[in-house]
């Protein structure tokens, strides 16, 4: 039994000194809604956790290049009530704001979501359907890795040892555009998702898409882009046809295995059935936007 | 009135016409400030000094033999004040004793309590410590080392029957067979209700509906986990803080399991965060009174809900097959019924009960009901709100929605023609007093519910549910304090706001204001023997103790004030709380209120202190209706409770609000058995839903608020006419749900949960169908 250290820098240097001088295991912590269960169930056993939530940068949403630049440790009850994300990203809001309950809302971060790298994570697929691009600061510097590329497997980072994200781009984009995520779960709230689905896309004048990116999670060992569903999407006005292409590209592209949480049939069935209903309400976005 | 011959004392039903003041009012309960602003002591919140902290060992094995246990390692870690095994607990012969509506027994008990030649469950208890910490403990079990050798186990009831299966028990033989059979099996018991002749109601029926259920065990799912503390000194004095339904019968079973005296052990029941059935048994108690016996030290073991699940009580699954006849207009021939129920890991499922409802609701010439007890490596199943009743009657409000769809007759108006009522015999035995089950059904027919138009892919289902109710051993005192207000003392833990209703009914009886009567759940050293909060008996029985004992004080404050006025005690009445002189002395003197008399006690004998000691008869069943809608999105699978209407007898509801709070509860609860919970096994026999995260219990959103209509036909032998009204409610949700899912598709699912996977599927298996 070893004593667990507790540390909580002000500075992305000070945070990162401390995780890459750890002797054992080291973890992050955000809100802790992820981090807390894991140790209480004694599936990690950490000898330091560095909380990131001092730290301004991690705390912050600020306006860039017309996107904007969302701190990692942000709550999900901030981000929910920043009308400017709100506006340029709903379908990542709303996914953020699916996680848990009001109350782990007030914790819960998409930085955390992120770096749990649980393929069911709700804000990953809206945040690859939105090109999001993470900052990753670590010993050897800071580096840009679009959000698809931090979780490697289930529970596991692409994250060197010293390495923390620090904030998330959600970049700018055309007029015309929306995006929308929707997720499966028996219950009203509190449960993971069984499928999600994340599309955003872009809208010609005439009301074709020109467009689209479309992302799954929970259907596979890592929430993943599924470019045959988007390309489904491109080019057409969302008629009754696309959207049948549509579900069953998303569909086709799950990976799925059969667990307590749900049967691989029941989940290729289910993708389909939730790409196509986000595609639509990112569309009615798009038209509004 | 009726002359209560049981109790000594008049407990008949006072009638309707009499003006009550307080019966019928919703006052707030007494316990409510307490437990919103986080100050009431649940299970887990007694600190006592020099405290251990107590562990389980449990195995990770569904069936293996224990060939040995090594706690050498463990005992000699620093911290560690006393480790437990088998051997610490005496072998106890076959014995049956009650546990609620339930029977246990001590051979199963101590076994149940601490695995002994083999372990029957993942999850089963092996070995026990205590230490100075919650990590020198987990330390410590992780230094006992336990020889398993593995066992082939059986998870399903069906499969454990086959004469293949792995036997749990070597030495058990089925009961209840004619001849008895020679090999032992899984099968514990056979049981049998008949009346009448069902080949013959068969033959007379024009429909004949026959079909096949299955239904997943389901956890009681008490939001507070176990959780005690004990403490026994040097001379073998105990004290034991815990979170029950029954401290009485948690005193029982510990003291039989480590062969203490009853009067050395005294037990206080915490406030109770949930029960449903589920606390009636002990598991951690007699472990932590175990390890402060060796370590004279306070030991408190408090479980997690991943051992809960492991190991803790659900109620059984079960395999049902459900055969009913009726004529075309509606008047049914027969019913008949096999129920196979899985016990756990040792007998006494609730198959007994359940076979007992099963057709209880219906006034039946032919009833046949089979029921087999039967083991499998799960966690042994404890009462569940109206122990085997919603399976069973789930089975038969199916049948009975389709036989009406069958006939082209309204589904209340064929529950209607076929009520029990008044006079009807049960097909277990007794003929029913006045009953409500008419009165629920009408109404639920009138209701605005019933009427509602419906959407596309919505539809509504309707399910009539019965339940026995139970009296029992009660005791009760009210002590008249110097200042006219009373403390009462009660035997029954208070899970659904019992306390309000026993001090309203106090009240009503002494004539004084409620919130002048303050109660308490006295521990069982300073109250006399009273059985559990349980078969919906507390507002019942300890109800016929409270007015027993507050009539016991009337009668005392009228001979304070004979003998203050000097005339004959039966010359004085009481009336609108004051001793009045009645008959030739009227108006001859002042009333005295009960706060004068109370005053001058002293002078006049001492303290005034009415008791009631009695084993309450006369519960009567109470019958309820439900109305369910539901809308079904085709292309998931899910199923969303749009509205939902109890409608239920509550005899005379004490406190409205609280008896709506049981009725909405029990929806809720049946809620989450029709649509998500289930016990999800992998080949493994391990369990792996062990939380909330997975173990699918509704949360708020997934309800809507549940209308509630009390009916009220009085019991007889109440005086204000109560009946239990704890567990019916959650006895038609499955059905009623799994009827309007009916309506809505024109699907019958027969097997519970009907979660989105399973509806789905179904959906698109008629789609290809077509
Ligand atoms: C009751 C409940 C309900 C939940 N419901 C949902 C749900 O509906 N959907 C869902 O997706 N999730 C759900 N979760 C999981 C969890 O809330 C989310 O994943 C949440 O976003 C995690 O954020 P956090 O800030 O709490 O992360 P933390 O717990 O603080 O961290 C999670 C992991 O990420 C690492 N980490 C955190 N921040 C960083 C960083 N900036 N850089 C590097 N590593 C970092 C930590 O070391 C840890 O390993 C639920 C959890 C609970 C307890």
């Amino acid at each position: 039994m070893n004593d667990m250290r507790y540390e909580a820098p002000d500075t992305i240097d000070g945070a990162v000194a401390l995780l890459a001088g750890g002797r054992g295991e080291v973890r992050a912590l955000a809100g802790g809604t992820d981090l807390l269960v894991q140790l209480r169930a004694e599936m990690i056993a950490p000898e330091l956790v560095v909380d990131l939530k001092r730290i301004p940068e991690l705390r912050s949403i600020a306006a860039e290049d017309g996107g904007f630049r969302v701190g990692a440790a942000v709550s999900g009850a901030e981000l929910g009530e920043h009308p400017g994300v709100k506006a340029l990203w709903p379908g990542v809001v709303e996914a953020v704001e699916l996680i848990g309950s009001t109350q782990i809302q007030g914790r819960a971060s998409l930085g955390g979501n992120l770096c749990n790298a649980s393929p069911a994570a709700d804000s990953v697929p809206a945040m690859i359907a939105a090109r999001a691009v993470a900052r990753v600061a670590g010993p050897a510097g800071t580096r840009e890795v679009p959000v698809e590329e931090i979780a490697i497997g289930p529970g596991k980072t692409s994250l060197a040892k010293g390495e923390i994200v620090v904030s998330v781009l959600l970049p700018a984009r055309p007029a015309r555009s929306g995006d929308a995520y929707l997720r499966f779960i028996p219950r009203t709230e509190m449960d993971i998702a069984v499928v999600g689905a994340g599309v955003s896309l872009t809208l010609d004048e005439s009301g074709v898409c020109s467009a689209a990116r479309v992302a799954l999670g929970a259907v596979a060992a890592l929430a993943m882009l599924v470019p045959e569903a988007a390309a489904a999407l491109v080019g057409t006005t969302l008629d009754e046809a696309a959207l049948e292409r549509l579900a069953a590209a998303a569909s086709g592209a799950c990976r799925p295995i059969d667990d307590k949480r749900g049967t691989k049939e029941y989940r290729i069935k289910v993708a389909g059935v939730l790409a196509r209903r986000a595609a639509l309400i990112a569309a009615e976005r798009a038209g509004r936007s | 009135m009726a002359k209560d011959t049981d109790t000594g004392a008049d407990t008949g039903y006072m009638g309707g016409d009499k003006e009550l003041k307080w019966v019928g009012t919703r006052p707030p309960r007494p316990d409510g400030v307490d437990k919103v602003t986080g100050r009431a002591k649940f299970g887990a919140d007694f600190y006592v000094p020099g405290m251990l902290i107590g562990k389980v060992l449990r195995s990770p094995h569904p069936h293996a033999l224990i060939k040995s246990i090594d706690t050498s390692k463990a005992e000699a870690l620093t911290g560690v004040k006393a480790v437990l095994t088998r051997d610490d607990f005496g072998d106890r012969s076959s014995e049956f004793v009650p546990a609620g509506e339930m029977m246990v027994n001590y051979r199963d008990i101590v076994r149940n309590v601490m695995a002994r030649e083999k372990a029957l469950y993942e999850g089963h208890a092996v070995a026990a410590v205590a230490a100075t910490s919650n990590a020198i403990a987990k330390q410590a079990l992780k230094l006992i080392e336990v020889d398993y050798e593995p066992l082939p186990h059986v998870i399903d009831a069906v499969e454990a029957m086959k004469p293949d299966a792995p036997l749990l028990h070597e030495d058990m033989i089925t009961d209840g067979v004619e001849p008895a059979p020679t090999k032992p099996s899984n099968v514990a018991k056979r049981v049998e209700f008949t009346i009448g002749d069902v080949e013959a109601g068969f033959a007379a029926a024009d429909v004949v509906i026959e079909r096949a259920f299955d239904t997943s065990p389901v956890h009681q799912a008490y939001i507070e986990p176990h959780a005690c503390v004990a403490s026994v000194s040097e001379d073998g004095q105990a004290e034991l803080w815990t979170t029950t339904q029954g401290h009485y019968v948690a005193r029982a079973h510990c003291a039989r399991l480590l062969d203490m005296d009853i009067s050395k052990i005294r037990v206080t029941a915490s406030e109770i965060g949930g029960g449903f059935g589920g606390k009636t048994v002990v598991y951690l108690e007699p472990l932590a009174l175990g390890l402060s016996r060796k370590a004279c030290q306070p030991v408190k073991m408090v479980m997690s809900r991943d051992e809960v699940f492991r190991a803790s009580g659900p109620t059984s699954g079960a395999h049902m097959k459900i055969k009913v006849g009726a004529t075309k207009d509606g008047k049914i021939t027969a019913g008949q019924a096999e129920l196979i129920y899985q016990a756990g890991a040792f007998q006494g499922s609730p198959v007994q009960p359940g076979a007992m409802c099963a057709f209880a609701p219906y006034d039946l010439e032919n009833v046949k009901v089979v029921g087999w007890d039967v083991v499998t490596n799960r966690p042994k199943v404890a009462a569940y709100r109206a122990p085997g009743a919603p399976i069973s009657e789930y089975a038969v409000e199916c049948v009975i929605d389709e036989l009406a769809k069958r006939l082209g007759i309204d589904p209340i108006d064929l529950r209607l023609a076929n009520a029990a009522k008044e006079g009807t015999r049960a097909a277990y035995g007794p003929k029913f007093g006045p009953i409500g089950l008419v009165e629920s059904l009408e109404q639920a027919k009138a209701h605005p519910h019933y009427q509602a138009p419906l959407g596309p892919n919505q539809g509504r289902g309707v399910a009539s549910g019965f339940w026995f109710n139970i009296g029992g051993e009660t005791c009760a005192s009210l002590i008249v304090n110097e200042d006219g207000t009373a403390a009462l003392t009660l035997g029954t833990p208070d899970i659904g706001g019992s306390r309000a209703s026993l001090c309203m009914m106090a009240a009503e009886e002494l004539g004084i204001e409620y919130d002048r009567v303050r109660p308490i759940i006295a521990d069982t050293a300073s109250l006399g023997y009273t059985f559990l909060t349980g078969g919906s008996r507390a507002t019942f029985s300890s109800g016929l103790a409270v007015i027993e004992a507050a009539r016991d004080v009337v009668r005392q404050l009228c001979e304070r004030a004979a003998k203050i006025w000097e005339i004959p005690t039966d010359a004085v009445e009481w009336a609108d709380g004051t001793a009045k002189p009645a008959g030739a002395n009227a108006g001859d003197f002042e009333p005295m209120s009960l706060a004068a008399i109370a005053a001058i006690a002293g002078k006049t004998g001492g303290p005034v202190v009415g008791h009631a000691q009695i084993n309450a008869q006369g519960a009567a069943p109470s019958f309820g209706t439900h109305l369910v809608d539901v809308e079904v999105d085709r292309e998931t699978g899910r199923v969303t409770v749009l509205r939902y209407t109890v409608l239920q007898d509550a005899g005379k509801a004490i406190h409205p609000a609280y008896v709506e709070g049981q009725f909405q509860g029990g929806a809720v609860q049946g809620i989450g058995w029709a649509l998500n919970e289930e016990y999800i096994y992998g080949p493994d026999g391990k369990l792996e839903n062990a939380g909330f995260l997975d173990y699918r219990i509704p949360v708020a959103s997934d309800v809507p608020m549940i209308d509630t209509v009390i009916v009220e036909v009085p019991n007889p032998r109440h005086p204000y006419g109560v009946r239990g009204v704890g567990e019916t409610p959650i006895i038609p949700p499955m059905a009623a749900i799994a009827n309007a899912i009916e309506n809505a598709l024109g699907i019958r699912f027969t097997e519970l949960p009907m979660s989105p996977p399973r509806v789905l599927k179904a959906i698109d298996e008629m789609a290809a169908a077509e």
